[in-house]
């Protein structure tokens, strides 16, 4: 069901950052009084802090007339939309039918194994978060995944996991 | 005439290291080692031979495939420089025969006309291949937005995207609704997994797509328009935006398009955000207007009141890029392909145990047999072909036996899976046909909007007996339950979602029921997927005494001297299967 993300208590209660928000000052008169216009304004919002904070949440409804309760729907609804804080890279471990049948799950457990995440954590450092998604529409080289916009196929764990320590090397250059 | 060399770059190309090897040919261009023309175009269909470099001069042309930084270097060296082509790496050619050469054998290219032969981010090219010439025929000949309609009725062209309503019937409901505003939507908010076709049309030749649907908005009298992607298609996007930006300057978007007094149209990139449900067309529209993505109960259908209350024509991809052939090579000859009910050709994507994964194209009426074993090339591994899952998390599988099973909208729905939008996930003797079954589960539970009990409750409780049952766990009583629920789900659901989630189960339970009662009764995964099921045992006659296995079991579950046989305790092993793998001696058994 898509409707089960909700904010738990103890993110909740995380002190929150200070987040700039004159940064979407732009995106707001772009879209204000347009209709259509949450998707947008919210992947934009999303686009400038990689996730949407609550106060962005707080600001967008008070300048546009948009009630937090919709905003938040909408947001909760699509998977796309994150209320936490992601890691710089995502790497997203396809588990459609194809990888699914070509052994995706080994992926996806050397991975954790090897970030010592779980899915849908991020690393201590910051550079990581892990996440499974359905499909990635590059069924012929299943099993696969995708490091921003970079899709990788043809996985092993091992291979997997070399990839992602290859960037973590470049990062630390 | 110049060398031309073309490297192909969709997703799965680059996925496959296409990107390094442009860089490769790019940078020995540079350096002056060769004088060719450097360029690019998407998927041809042979992702299982990604990445492919096309190599065109005055002789031809010939497609080498697999190609690595290496190699690349290599063809310029011997190719392009002693004119010699390196035949044990062609997979296409025109002087020369390859074992692929039956992949194309069957196909017929009508949606996919120009991709793999087309620069996507190039107008000139689309063109040069007749492109916008339906738009202009039109145009030039007057055609009346009612004949146009009747041509694509003519045609028998059923919607691409799995529903197979007929386009034409759309179209007329459309033009027949009186309003002064409305819309034309395409729907490439492909969620199936196991699918890429519309990936593949876009990112390989966006402006069919465009074109088709301008002609679509001419016959339905429409005004705006509205492409509604994926955003897990960022390439599909970025060549969107660069085709649409074409067509605006070449005065195909705008105002009196074509030369055509008073047709004005334009349209705009939706990006979805992430929920199956959308590909759903009421839930699809409600996304464009910004709200959560939830279907609403039809009639009122979109031609009559659709995005914004207007009337409104929605297409698949894959519907709209025909459209243009279809008026440029006539309605009649469409219809000469196909089978009665099923006119046309049909896109899928083959993927799963396959030798040879990729993106064909066939005419309706061919066998299941044909695409598998001649296009496909057969089962990886020389091993046991056992189902072909079609239609995603809506479809089911269709078992070996009935192999033979034409191509239709009628033929693939008589077998209870559907036609759908294009996926053909091939499974062998080592996929677990419950595990299948749990696995489209998982999927549609999570992806359910929630609006419906049956879908929203029924889906998960299916979910939770499938796990159960993978996990040896299951009771007697439960395919009962399973089908009971299954089909008050496909009676209470307002949208396709619901109404077709039970399907995988069904199909499963209907040509595999050996397999669930194999996991119920006997606790065994004949397929040796579910690892609850699993049994790890020590071959004596392999076991060296190594102790390698007694080393990395992580529950000290092996035991065993040195030198002397080894044994696993079952009732502490955790099947994890490490023993097995770190094996050399092939002295661990799993059944």
């Amino acid at each position: 069901m898509r409707i089960q993300r909700v904010f738990k208590e103890k993110e909740l209660k995380q002190a929150p950052e200070a987040v700039d928000l004159s940064l979407i000052d732009g995106l707001i008169e772009k879209y204000k009084g347009k209709p259509g216009n949450m998707i947008p304004l919210l992947q934009g919002a999303q686009a400038v802090y990689g996730f949407i904070p609550r106060e962005v949440f707080v600001k967008i409804s008070r300048e546009t007339g948009l009630t937090l309760s919709e905003i938040y729907g909408v947001a909760t609804f699509y998977a796309q939309f994150r209320l936490n804080p992601v890691g710089k890279h995502i790497i997203k471990v396809c588990h459609g039918t194809a990888c699914h049948v070509q052994n995706a799950d080994s992926i996806s457990d050397a991975l954790r194994e090897a970030l010592k995440i779980k899915d849908g954590e991020t690393t201590p450092d910051g550079l990581f978060t892990l996440e499974s998604v359905a499909c990635l529409g590059c069924c012929s080289l299943a099993p696969v995944m995708m490091i921003g916009d970079e899709s990788y196929g043809k996985l092993t764990g091992r291979s997997a996991v070399k990839i992602v320590r290859e960037i973590k090397a470049g990062e630390s250059n | 005439m110049e060398t031309k060399v073309i490297v192909g770059l969709g997703s799965c190309g680059i996925a496959a290291g296409a990107g390094k090897v442009f860089e490769t040919l790019n940078k020995l261009r540079d350096e002056g080692k060769a004088d060719f023309l450097l360029s690019r175009t998407s998927c041809v269909g042979m992702c299982y031979r990604e990445p492919l470099v096309e190599v065109v001069d005055g002789k031809g042309s010939v497609i080498y495939g697999n190609v690595d930084e290496k190699m690349a270097a290599e063809i310029i060296s011997r190719h392009l420089l002693k004119n010699e082509i390196i035949s044990e790496w062609v997979v296409r050619s025109e002087s020369q025969e390859t074992v692929d050469d039956t992949f194309f054998g069957g196909q017929v290219k009508i949606a996919l006309r120009n991709c793999g032969f087309i620069d996507p981010e190039k107008i000139e090219e689309y063109k040069a291949r007749g492109g916008y010439r339906a738009l202009e025929m039109i145009a030039r000949e007057k055609i009346a937005p009612e004949a146009v309609v009747q041509m694509v009725m003519d045609s028998g062209l059923r919607g691409r995207g799995g529903g197979g309503f007929s386009t034409g019937l759309k179209w007329k409901l459309t033009l027949n609704s009186q309003s002064d505003e409305k819309y034309v939507i395409c729907n490439a908010d492909e969620g199936d997994p196991g699918a890429f076709m519309d990936r593949s049309l876009l990112e390989g030749d966006p402006h069919s797509v465009l074109e088709g649907m301008i002609i679509g908005a001419y016959a339905v009298r429409g005004n705006g328009g509205v492409i509604y992607c994926r955003a897990e298609y960022p390439l599909a996007i970025k060549r969107l935006y660069i085709a649409i930006d074409q067509a605006r300057k070449n005065g195909y978007l705008g105002k009196d398009i074509a030369g055509i007094e008073g047709f004005n149209f334009d349209l705009y990139i939706k990006e979805g955000a992430g929920a199956f449900v959308c590909g759903e067309e009421t839930a699809l529209m409600a996304s464009v207007e910004g709200k959560r993505g939830m279907p609403y109960k039809k009639p009122p259908f979109p031609a009559e009141s659709g995005l914004w209350r207007k009337p409104t024509n929605i297409n698949n991809v894959e519907t709209w890029a025909n459209i243009p052939w279809i008026i440029t090579e006539g309605p009649e000859k469409y219809a000469s392909y196909g089978t009665e009910k099923s006119k046309g050709t049909k896109v899928f994507a083959l993927t799963g145990k396959i030798n040879r994964g990729g993106l064909v194209e066939v005419p309706m009426g061919i066998t299941l047999r044909e695409i598998i074993y001649e296009l496909g090339g057969g089962i990886q591994g020389g091993k046991q072909f056992k189902a072909v899952q079609m239609g995603g998390p809506s479809g089911g599988c269709i078992p070996a036996a009935l192999v033979d099973t034409i191509i239709d909208y009628d033929s693939v729905t008589s077998t209870g899976a559907i036609m759908g939008s294009g996926g053909m996930v091939v499974m062998d003797e080592t996929t677990c046909m419950v595990d299948v079954a749990r696995f489209f589960l998982d999927f549609t539970y999570k992806e359910s909007c929630g609006k419906c009990t049956f879908c929203r409750v029924g889906t998960k409780r299916m979910l939770e007996i499938l796990t159960r049952i993978c996990e040896g766990e299951g009771k007697e009583s439960d395919i009962e339950l399973l089908e009971e629920l299954a089909y008050q789900i496909k009676d209470s659901s307002l949208c396709g979602l619901g109404q077709t989630a039970p399907n995988p189960v069904l199909t499963t339970l209907k040509y595999f029921r050996n397999e669930y009662l194999a996991h119920i009764v006997d606790r065994k995964c004949p397929a040796g997927v579910c690892t609850k099921l699993l049994t790890y045992e020590v071959i004596p006659e392999n076991c060296t005494g190594c102790t390698v296995c007694a080393k990395n079991c992580p529950v000290d579950a092996i035991s065993g001297e040195r030198k002397q046989l080894h044994h696993i305790d079952q009732a502490v092993c955790i099947k994890c299967g490490l023993c097995f793998t770190k094996c050399t001696f092939d002295a661990i058994r799993k059944y």
